[in-house]
């Protein structure tokens, strides 16, 4: 369960609205259900009574967002970050993708969200409600009489499992107290991919990749693909393809997406979150970002603002591209 | 392989004759490879033509239906199909299948009206195939008024045959314009929705306007301020298409397909449209 | 109406893919569901609704049209289509069958689709009535009753048989096929499922939903509804919602060059993608806005207006499960209305 309450948030974002400092908020919009939460902007303090979420289910990253709604809105916006959320702020302000005059961002701890897949899987369809207690989510269905607690433990997001980090790195403000980067366990499964066969992995891969619907919803969610005309997206680009079969071309997206953000992507987890046919695809990132360590040393895309990513920098230490092969030979 | 008919399925046409009409419009007449028509249309519909791997798209039939030998497409250069057309040499194939969508109403509304086209730039292209319709049955309609403008001298397409055939019919009054002075031009100068107004026409007419978006929007603001009914303007839309038949889903304004229910449209009709074209 | 034990189930499936290309609900190893071809091993999941809707079936994701040779300035072109072979489909939910008869409308109109028609034809339902809905779930909203599904053959499961009712020749050539494997029986049990079924359906949190303010002749008073903006405010434009929808039914056509000849094929497109409209000189809808309206005035109302007040949207919830921000269908009809107070 979050420990900062909807009632911290409603009232910061209401005194911030209702002072001037900010004209619009960013915020996770009442749904039909607890867990169907839909970023929202609010624009007056009655909406934010009325509608404002905060809840485990409030997983959407707004930084990408500040990107489209800086430049329709003419004030300041008002944006709630979680620890992650505010790498990825970092990582658009370091490519100049937004004003950063024109945003207020306030802070939030972040306990780790749920999945509600995860929930589903233990439950069942048919959830008519659903309490937020210390001791889990307390689902009640439509077929159990009894209502059922599910652990967080349990139904926590895959990305929450190994967060990387419980330290916002921007903020303007901050409600409860932030955290520390964390020791996490996110490369171990990389490793195991690592370590099979390039047949087992290309296998591994193509059984993924296979059920790929070409939604684009994993570039679209995406912080660090803020392209204003996607190369996919361009007919005459010879690249536009919305055919997904399962071929050498589908696999191509997927590849291409995670080299394009490679170095500028920040783990926040949104592509798998948003895929409809649950493929992991943050492994394919993380692939990158723990080659990237391992050739160049620690790096965490959007830590800092402006900082030079290993891949669009150069220095005398840097690994000769022989390297890379000896390393490969040599496994 | 399948006996059912399907109207995806094109057939193969050969280029062949190629006219130069104005910088960015050439006129492309295209028959089957045995040398007939690939079929029969009427006035206002369209078909798609194809070059297989760079892609297919919808284009008005320049023609007349009476025109018995032979289509003809005018095509302004201006996308990768359209491109790639401009660079093809008679004997070319491509391929071709319709036609397609709603033609205009000349065998009843247009019968014995006195007709007024209004066209711009590219625009008589679709009006062409109607204009020579009306002059080969001459007697079935009254007075013929044509209004056509472009940027300039050199972009008036099918300027021949309105020189040396349209302004010479009985009963037939071609008027053009261009945007801007030119030497060589001792014509009218200006925006053809001004041009419209100041030839000031009888109410009674029935008019076709066919041209970019905002000289359709202005022309028909000049033929409501002259008193004419939107009911008498006619006009003829286009859409990005993909089938041609209503049933890829993207050329749709409101319910309205424009493949299959356009791309004619009474101004009437479109008032109760959204506003999205 | 005929009757086998659960515990047939498996000889019937084998008995069913003998003369015909079967396919079942099945595990997609996801957490998901599949529509997966039958053969040994092959386990029917009891599902609600698959992922994808089965209207791959009939309008695949992606299909091959015709081929072309192009050599110096000729073309020769290839019909490559081929009549589809038998195949049946076990499992689909009333939502889903329902939804060809969305399809059908746009497919099976003149001038007929023939890729669709020789898939339809060939194709045999054998539905199954629903027995746990979820909360996404609103079938009842169109007028779809989840416990009596159409198909050519309905299909009840119960704690220990499967009931089957033929509904059409298709349907009654299946079942007599498999007729020493089931038993004649009365209907008392599957009504008393039905009624069961229909009393959860009232207890659903959505069953409010109405069509009351949609359907043909709405789209003036609709389409300038302020309430698009904020609807459409966190759409990140991308195809989910259209491509798990089992009525959408957009495509776009494209060639491929293979460097030894060129495919045309068709596949799937999306309303709500940047360039589904773009021509070479313009775009008829600019804006996230309107293409998200598009969506919904499409199937709320340009669809009902053009074949006889019939919505198309069948209430399976796909779009409410899987939409990344979700925005949805129930959203946007009870933003504008849809709701009986």
């Amino acid at each position: 369960m979050q420990k900062i309450t909807r009632d911290t948030l409603v009232s910061k974002a209401v005194s911030l609205l209702e002072n001037g400092t900010v004209d619009a908020v960013l915020g996770w919009g009442k749904g039909e259900f607890a867990y169907d939460v839909t970023p929202t902007v609010f624009e007056t303090a009655d909406e934010i009574r009325e509608n404002f979420v905060w809840n485990d289910f409030c997983g959407a990253n707004f930084s990408k967002y500040l990107v489209s709604k800086t430049r329709k809105l003419e004030g300041k916006i008002l944006v709630f970050l979680k620890p992650c959320d505010t790498y990825s702020f970092n990582q658009l302000l370091t490519e100049h993708r937004f004003d950063r005059e024109k945003v207020y961002v306030v802070g939030v701890p972040c306990e780790g969200m749920a999945d509600i897949s995860k929930v589903k899987a233990i439950t069942g369809d048919g959830i008519s409600a659903i309490d937020f207690t210390d001791n889990g989510l307390v689902i009640t269905t439509l077929y159990d009489d009894e209502p059922k607690t599910v652990a967080y433990e349990d139904i926590l997001a895959e990305r929450c499992v190994n967060c990387k980090s419980k330290k916002h790195v921007a903020y303007d403000e901050l409600l409860g107290e932030t955290g520390e980067v964390l020791e996490s366990a996110r490369f171990d499964e990389v490793a195991k991919i690592e370590a099979l066969t390039p047949d087992e992995r290309f296998a591994f891969w193509q059984g993924e990749l296979s059920r790929c619907i070409r939604c684009n919803a994993c570039r679209d969610v995406c912080p660090a693909c803020t392209c204003e005309k996607c190369v996919f997206d361009n007919p005459n680009s010879g690249a536009e393809n919305k055919a997904p079969a399962n071929s050498f071309e589908e696999q191509m997206f997927h590849i291409i997406r995670a080299f394009h953000v490679a170095g500028r992507c920040t783990d926040c987890g949104e592509c798998s979150r948003v895929c409809p046919q649950n493929i992991p695809l943050h492994l394919l990132n993380r692939k990158f970002i723990r080659d990237i360590d391992n050739f160049y040393g620690e790096y965490q895309a959007g830590a800092e603002v402006g900082t030079r990513a290993p891949l669009v920098d150069y220095n005398l230490d840097d690994l000769e591209a022989s390297d890379v092969f000896e390393r490969r030979d040599s496994e | 392989m399948n006996t059912r008919e399907e109207t995806l399925i094109p057939v193969v046409g050969v280029i062949t004759d190629v006219r130069i009409d104005t910088p960015d419009v050439k006129t492309f007449r295209v028959v089957t490879p045995d040398g007939k028509k690939a079929f029969e249309h009427k006035p206002g519909q369209c078909a798609m033509l194809s070059i297989p791997g760079v892609g297919e798209a919808m284009f008005s039939i320049t023609s007349s239906p009476t025109n018995t030998e032979f289509m003809e497409f005018s095509i302004k250069k201006c996308g990768c199909v359209t491109d790639w057309l401009h660079q093809a040499e008679v004997g070319q194939q491509l391929t071709i299948r319709g036609p397609y969508g709603r033609p205009f109403p000349v065998d009843t509304e247009f019968k014995g009206k006195d007709l007024l086209f209004i066209a711009g730039g590219i625009g008589l292209a679709p009006l062409r195939s109607v204009i020579n319709y009306c002059r080969h049955y001459r007697d079935e309609y009254g007075k013929i008024d044509i209004v056509y403008g472009s940027r300039s001298m050199d972009d008036l397409v099918d300027y021949k045959e309105i020189v040396e055939e349209w302004t010479k019919d009985k009963n037939v009054d071609v008027h053009l314009t261009i945007d801007r002075e030119q030497e060589g031009w001792d014509g009218h100068v200006g925006f053809v929705p001004n041009y419209v107004k100041e030839l000031g026409f009888d109410t009674n007419k029935t008019a076709i306007i066919c041209g970019p978006p905002i000289m359709i929007k202005f022309t028909l603001q000049a033929m409501v301020e002259l008193g004419f009914n939107k009911e008498q303007v006619y006009t003829t839309m286009e859409l990005r298409m993909k089938c041609g038949v209503g049933k890829c889903g993207r050329c749709n304004i409101g319910s309205k397909y424009v493949c299959k229910d356009g791309p004619v449209f009474r101004c009437d009709e479109l008032d109760e449209l959204p506003d999205e074209y | 109406m005929r009757k086998c034990s659960l515990s047939v189930l498996p000889a019937l499936f084998a008995e069913i893919a003998k003369s015909n290309t079967l396919y079942i609900p099945a595990s997609d190893n996801a957490g998901g569901a599949k529509f997966t071809k039958w053969e040994e091993g092959i386990q029917y999941l009891d599902t609600l609704n698959t992922v994808k809707s089965p209207k791959d079936f009939f309008f695949p994701h992606t299909e091959d049209l015709m081929e072309f040779k192009v050599t110096g300035k000729n073309i020769e072109l290839f019909d490559i289509r081929e009549e589809s072979e038998d195949f049946v489909v076990f499992g689909v939910r009333a939502c889903d069958v329902k939804s060809f008869d969305i399809l059908d409308r746009v497919f099976l109109s003149d001038p007929v689709d023939s890729y669709y028609a020789s898939r339809r034809e060939h194709g045999v339902i054998i539905s199954l009535a629903c027995t746990r809905p979820a909360e996404t779930c609103f079938c009842t909203t169109f007028g779809i009753d989840p416990a009596t599904p159409a198909g050519d053959i309905s299909a009840w499961k119960t704690e220990d048989a499967l009931y089957l009712q033929a509904n059409t020749q298709k349907g009654e050539a299946l079942l007599s096929s498999v007729e020493a494997l089931t038993e004649e029986c009365d209907s008392t049990d599957v009504e008393a499922q039905q009624e069961k079924t229909r009393k959860i359906m009232q207890k659903l949190p959505l069953a409010n939903l109405t069509t009351d303010s949609f359907g043909g002749g709405k789209t003036l008073e609709l389409f300038d509804s302020p309430k698009w903006d904020e609807l459409s405010e966190a759409c990140l434009g991308c195809g989910t919602c259209t491509f798990v929808c089992p009525t959408c039914q957009c495509y776009d056509i494209k060639d491929f060059n293979t460097g030894n000849g060129v495919i045309r094929y068709r596949c799937w497109d999306s309303c709500m993608f940047s360039e589904f409209t773009k021509m070479a000189h313009g775009n008829s809808r600019l804006t996230q806005l309107e293409r998200f309206r598009q969506r919904f005035m499409h199937k709320l109302v340009y669809y009902p207006e053009n074949n006889d007040g019939l919505f198309s949207c069948v209430g399976c919830g796909r779009c409410l499960s899987k939409c990344p921000i979700s925005m949805n269908i129930v959203k946007v009809m009870k933003a504008l209305g849809g709701e009986k107070k």
